[in-house]
């Protein structure tokens, strides 16, 4: 199998993944889900960080530059502010 | 990438499953998100050692101004993210959600957009699979960005109607049309980088269409899409700069993504496309007509207070309103003060109440209202007829009797909180204007109804003083 190919089936496979994991989540949780996942896509500062360590241009500087920045607000921002969230969820006490 | 470095990343994807399995209890909740934050934290440090020029013993020249760059592009991202995350006040949570997903968006533009030049300045050969997954980051990423700022500024205020004008389906479709001869030109004919310049432009321009005619109340389905959008994009991103953790946790956003939007339809029982392409706003004539012959019965706090006071079941149904009013630290003195004579209280949630589902059940736990207080709409519905006082706070469409009585209302067939069914309903409200749907509500004129005016807050303050007074 070519590498290429392998991707696409871990592609594949996380498709299912996805909709198995949070078929079951009730609606109390849907704010914080929403929010927790969005901070997940921002692991494309990843992405961000390769490419701007391969610029060569300044175009492709100030761009890679703005992708570094926007993704690291992404990452950073997203799971704090589900933190922040999350924390105040508490059982009455018993 | 080394061995190590691939396991690492099999581990962090591991991160990303639990975290968001966890996410979907409340006792987990948090423990999967600082999970997830954790992976994160290592793919970070472990995408490190493989950035160009890192290992060399000599770095290439110009190497050192991007490696800067990067860690100060991380540290703004950082700081303005922090500031953002721990100022943001709980009733503008849907809005810094969408911000934080627009800018995942743009930089899943970027990346993808950077990657084709790159490889187009070098002369090197671009296969279609490859351009195929550079050009749907800058696609779908640009439509989210843009998208995302509409939505930001429509729940911010800035843009509350809906945006409507004659002959947009046939606008948006033609946008549509050229982002499609784009892709056709680019991948069939011939590479170019002002074309793809282009693409990204027009995406741009379509995602701030797309959103501009969907009103307020439907703007959680939207930032869900977009997330999910998002998602596809950074997993697209994934395969061009061949980063498989980056495929799996952007493939995972999506689809997950995905079937949440789907989720929040169904709340609502509207189809994603009548959610998309049709805007709310249309008043029903029946309503229309109703509203101008029937007379709504105003009440007091002081006689609100004594009502409640004497009643052996409460349950309230939380709006938009309380979030505007800030009133849930009101309402939950309101409810200790109830529970301490002896009324059994209950919050009665409909699931897209607020501007983002789960709105409610975040506002009130930032109020310390515990969450085995708050019930779902299926589990309060039933016992309705049972209540003494239903107690409606800042909620319009999500009670409104036209959904399951009026088959020419656009909210008909909606699951509602029947409100309706209690022996006396408490309407709180600010004044009789409609609510985002933009239409009557039939609640008001009932005759077990009666309605109490009035900043939320405000009126709350009161309610209690005389509760206390009693």
């Amino acid at each position: 199998m070519s590498a290429e190919l392998l991707t696409f089936f871990v592609f594949v496979l996380a498709i299912f993944l996805g909709f198995e994991l949070i078929s079951k989540v009730p609606s109390m949780l849907h704010t914080p889900l929403m929010s927790g996942t969005n901070a997940i896509h921002g692991i494309i500062l990843l992405g961000g960080m390769i490419v701007l360590a391969d610029a060569e241009t300044t175009l492709a500087r100030v761009l890679g530059f703005i992708a570094v920045a926007f993704g690291s607000a992404n990452v950073f921002g997203g799971f704090m502010v589900t933190d922040r969230m999350l924390q105040m969820f508490r059982r009455r006490k018993s | 990438m080394s061995t190590g470095l691939g396991l690492i990343f099999i581990g962090v994807a591991i991160s990303y499953i639990l975290g968001i399995k966890f996410l979907s209890s409340p006792r987990t909740a948090r423990l999967g998100n600082l999970l997830a934050a954790a992976g994160m934290m290592i793919a970070i440090l472990a995408t490190i050692p493989m950035l160009r020029g890192i290992n060399s013993p000599a770095i290439p020249h110009g190497q050192n101004l991007n490696y800067w760059l990067i860690g100060i592009g991380i540290l703004l991202g950082l700081i303005g993210g922090a500031i953002g995350a721990y100022t943001v006040k709980m009733t503008a949570m849907p809005q810094m959600v969408a911000m934080f997903n627009g800018l995942g968006g743009g930089a899943a533009a970027l990346v993808g957009i950077l990657e084709y030049l790159t490889r187009y300045h070098a002369g090197l050969k671009i296969t279609v699979p490859l351009a195929a997954a550079a050009f749907f980051p800058v696609t779908i990423g640009s439509i989210s960005l843009s998208g995302s700022m509409i939505a930001f500024s429509k729940l911010q205020g800035y843009l509350e109607r809906p945006v409507t004008y004659k002959g947009q389906h046939v606008v948006n479709g033609f946008i549509l049309a050229v982002i499609v001869a784009l892709w056709v030109y680019l991948l069939g004919f011939k590479d170019s980088a002002a074309i793809a310049w282009v693409l990204l432009a027009v995406s741009l321009v379509f995602g701030v269409l797309m959103v501009l005619p969907i009103g307020g109340a439907d703007m959680p389905v939207v930032i869900s899409l977009l997330n999910s959008f998002t998602g596809l994009a950074v997993a697209a991103d994934g395969f061009v700069i061949n980063n498989i953790s980056m495929v799996v946790a952007g493939t995972l956003v999506g689809s997950s993504g995905t079937l949440l939007t789907l989720l929040m339809c169904k709340a609502m029982n509207r189809p994603i496309t009548n959610v998309l392409f049709g805007a709310f706003g249309k008043v029903s004539e029946k309503a229309a007509a109703e509203a101008g012959t029937k007379t709504v019965r105003p009440i007091q706090p002081d006689e609100t207070a004594l009502i409640l006071a004497n009643a052996k079941q409460v349950v309230i149904v939380p709006g938009y309103g309380m979030a505007v009013a800030q009133a849930q630290h009101e309402v939950r003195e309101l409810v200790e003060n109830l529970i301490a004579r002896g009324v059994e209280v209950q919050f009665a949630i409909h699931p897209v109440a607020g501007r983002m589902p789960g709105h409610m059940n975040v506002l009130l736990a930032e109020a310390n209202v515990p969450y085995d207080f708050l019930k779902e709409m299926d589990e309060v519905n039933p016992n309705m007829d049972m209540v003494d006082v239903c107690l409606v706070i800042g909620a319009n469409d999500v009670v409104n009797p036209a959904a399951k009585e009026d088959p020419s209302s656009p909210i008909y067939g909606m699951p509602i909180v029947e409100a309706y069914r209690a022996r006396t309903v408490i309407v709180m409200k600010r004044s009789m204007a409609t609510g985002f749907a933009g239409i009557d509500n039939s609640l008001f004129y009932k005759d077990n109804t009666r309605m109490l005016f009035g900043d939320a807050k405000a009126t709350l303050k009161e309610v209690i003083a005389q509760l206390k007074a009693l």
